[in-house]
């Protein structure tokens, strides 16, 4: 089985946002950068899927220079190749990442590409349905879990409390949620192994596409609240000021 | 010009109260841009569009069949999509909900335009601009877009359902063809067998958090929630010890929430949790230390051993209701 995983590099989750000096970024020093929590579930579920049928795993993330570095965390976790589409900016229009990871995927004549739900610092959770779309393959997003027999596959997904159950054909793409599966963490012997297994460079020239930035502001501060008090004892002035002040019960 | 299409959205042919929110969303665009509001129900045959006139919508397109109860999304993607097209929209607006997280992308990518999702403010002159949070409500972009018809999914609870009469004529138009082998089949809804509210949609959330000590005690926290009917949540801690299922977490890998009131028991309040419910109207956090970063965000706070406070709060709670 041929399989494609796409990643992306984001600031950890601990991270404190910072504005640039350009108001329609953010200011990335001193930033860690980490592979996106919800592409470690994909990654994981690729080797599962390899591990079960055989064949082999191929991570293309679409990224700045300094995403090597992310594909090679997802190499040290047993991904055999990787592919980095260099990028000198990311746009922020889901639709002109989706189309270019579209080209690069379509070349590959994969059977099943895996895409985390959402990438952690744009929070679009778009990308991965549209590169189905652009592709014409079926594809479940959101799964929490995933069969695959032959050239068939069930997914679950979340839906307000309950869940989907969904029949589809390989090739397909899907996208994980968190408790799809434990990602593992690479051992030493995956992380100098992943040094010497094969990265490509392609360079893209990407245009932004049709989202054009106004700003980028740190949310509004919350107005300061107040202690009620100590213990049990405060508990009827909480429920006063929730009753009669805010309203909301 | 060119009109705004509301992608609504119903389960077992009710219209979802979240769609009210997507009227309500699409009619201030509307009022906006000057311009109508078309509302797109797709659904089993015996879905009922009416009253919905009444929050904004000037027509309701009805596309039925009696395989389009369950979310296809395939089929559900061409429908809107070709609604889309046939008439002159600038906008295709939906909720941000499991169903329209996944629809609103295959709509956009059918359209060729973008897709701003998660939109907690929206307006329209001569290019759509919207408000969306990003790194988990971190930060927010403020976007201009400058290709339509685009779509523009909402956060749920973002915008508040208006009542504002509008005519709601329904028309009925083609639920198009029938499934194609290769698509994706939704094949069964697993309904949990104790309906449980979700805490990305309710309007209150009792979340638990480390604070709770071990997993039995999240009884405090349902019994509190049950009194407020309220959803359960959870930190992420409590969900990567395996107390808590992770549909529960609430935080930038979980879920981000915009409930009315929120309250947080013995939650210390993690850059990543915070980052999940700073958008609720009233916070209140119970901890059992004064110091915690909780107390920074929270409008109210009790400081105190959560395991008296909590029954006593739920005591109270079930009197206030009485009364």
């Amino acid at each position: 089985m041929k399989i494609a995983v796409c990643i992306k590099r984001v600031p950890d989750t601990e991270t404190r946002i910072k504005i640039g000096a350009d108001g329609k970024s953010i200011d990335e020093s001193g930033v860690k950068f980490v592979l996106n929590p919800f592409d470690e579930y994909a990654v994981e579920e690729a080797l599962k899927l390899k591990e079960q049928s055989g064949g082999e795993v191929v991570v293309v993330c679409l990224g700045t220079e300094a995403s090597q570095e992310t594909i090679r965390t997802a190499l040290a976790m047993g991904a055999d190749s990787g592919v980095l589409l260099k990028a000198s900016t990311l746009p922020l229009d889901p639709l002109v990442v989706a189309r270019a990871l579209a080209a690069e995927l379509e070349q590959g004549a994969f059977d099943m590409i895996l895409f985390g739900k959402l990438a952690i610092d744009d929070y679009g959770q778009a990308v991965g349905t549209m590169v189905a779309e652009l592709l014409g393959l079926p594809s479940v997003s959101a799964i929490i879990r995933l069969e695959v027999t032959d050239n068939r596959a069930t997914a679950q997904r979340e839906v307000e409390g309950a869940l989907e159950v969904v029949d589809f054909s390989l090739p397909a793409v899907v996208t994980a949620e968190k408790g799809l599966n434990e990602p593992r963490y690479p051992a030493l012997r995956g992380i100098m192994l992943a040094k010497k297994k094969p990265l490509e460079i392609k360079e893209l020239d990407l245009d932004q596409g049709a989202m054009e930035v106004v700003e980028l502001a740190l949310p509004p501060e919350r107005k300061a609240g107040r202690i009620v008090g100590e213990g049990p004892d405060a508990v009827p002035a909480l429920v006063d000021a929730l009753r009669n002040e805010a309203k909301v019960i | 010009m060119p009109d705004v299409l509301a992608v609504l959205e119903q389960r077992g042919g009710v219209v979802k109260r979240v769609s009210l929110e997507t009227l309500a969303a699409a009619r201030s665009l509307a009022d906006d841009l000057e311009c109508d509001v078309h509302g797109l129900l797709i659904g089993p045959p015996n879905t009922s569009a009416e009253g919905l006139g009444d929050y904004g919508a000037d027509k309701i397109l009805t596309s039925l069949d009696g395989e389009l109860e369950l979310y296809q999304a395939s089929r559900y993607g061409q429908i809107a999509a070709e609604q889309a097209t046939a008439g002159d929209y600038t906008a295709v607006v939906i909720a941000a909900t499991a169903l329209g997280k996944d629809l609103g992308p295959r709509i956009a990518a059918r359209l060729g335009c973008t897709l701003a999702s998660d939109v907690t403010s929206l307006s329209g002159s001569e290019n759509i601009v919207v408000s969306r949070p990003a790194f988990s409500g971190k930060a927010i972009y403020k976007i201009k877009i400058t290709c339509a018809p685009c779509v523009v999914s909402i956060r749920p609870n973002a915008f508040s359902p208006i009542l504002t009469s509008h005519a709601g004529a329904v028309e009925e138009v083609s639920p198009g063809d029938g499934p194609r082998p290769s698509d994706a089949r939704t094949v069964a809804v697993k309904e949990p067998q104790q309906a449980a509210l979700d805490v990305a949609e309710a309007s209150i959330v009792v979340s638990g958090g480390r604070g709770l000590r071990e997993a039995e005690h999240f009884e405090l926290v349902e019994e509190l929630a049950q009194a407020l009917g309220a959803a359960v949540g959870a930190s992420r801690a409590v969900v990567d010890a395996g107390w808590r299922p992770h549909s529960e977490q609430v935080g930038q890998t979980g879920k981000t929430v915009s409930p009315n009131l929120y309250i947080a028991l013995g939650i210390s309040g993690a850059i990543q949790h915070l980052a999940g419910m700073r958008t609720a109207k009233v916070i209140v956090a119970v901890n059992k230390d004064p110091d915690a970063p909780i107390f920074k965000v929270a409008d109210y706070g009790i400081v105190g051993d959560l395991f008296e406070v909590v029954p006593r709060l739920t005591e109270e709670i079930k009197r206030a209701k009485e009364g």
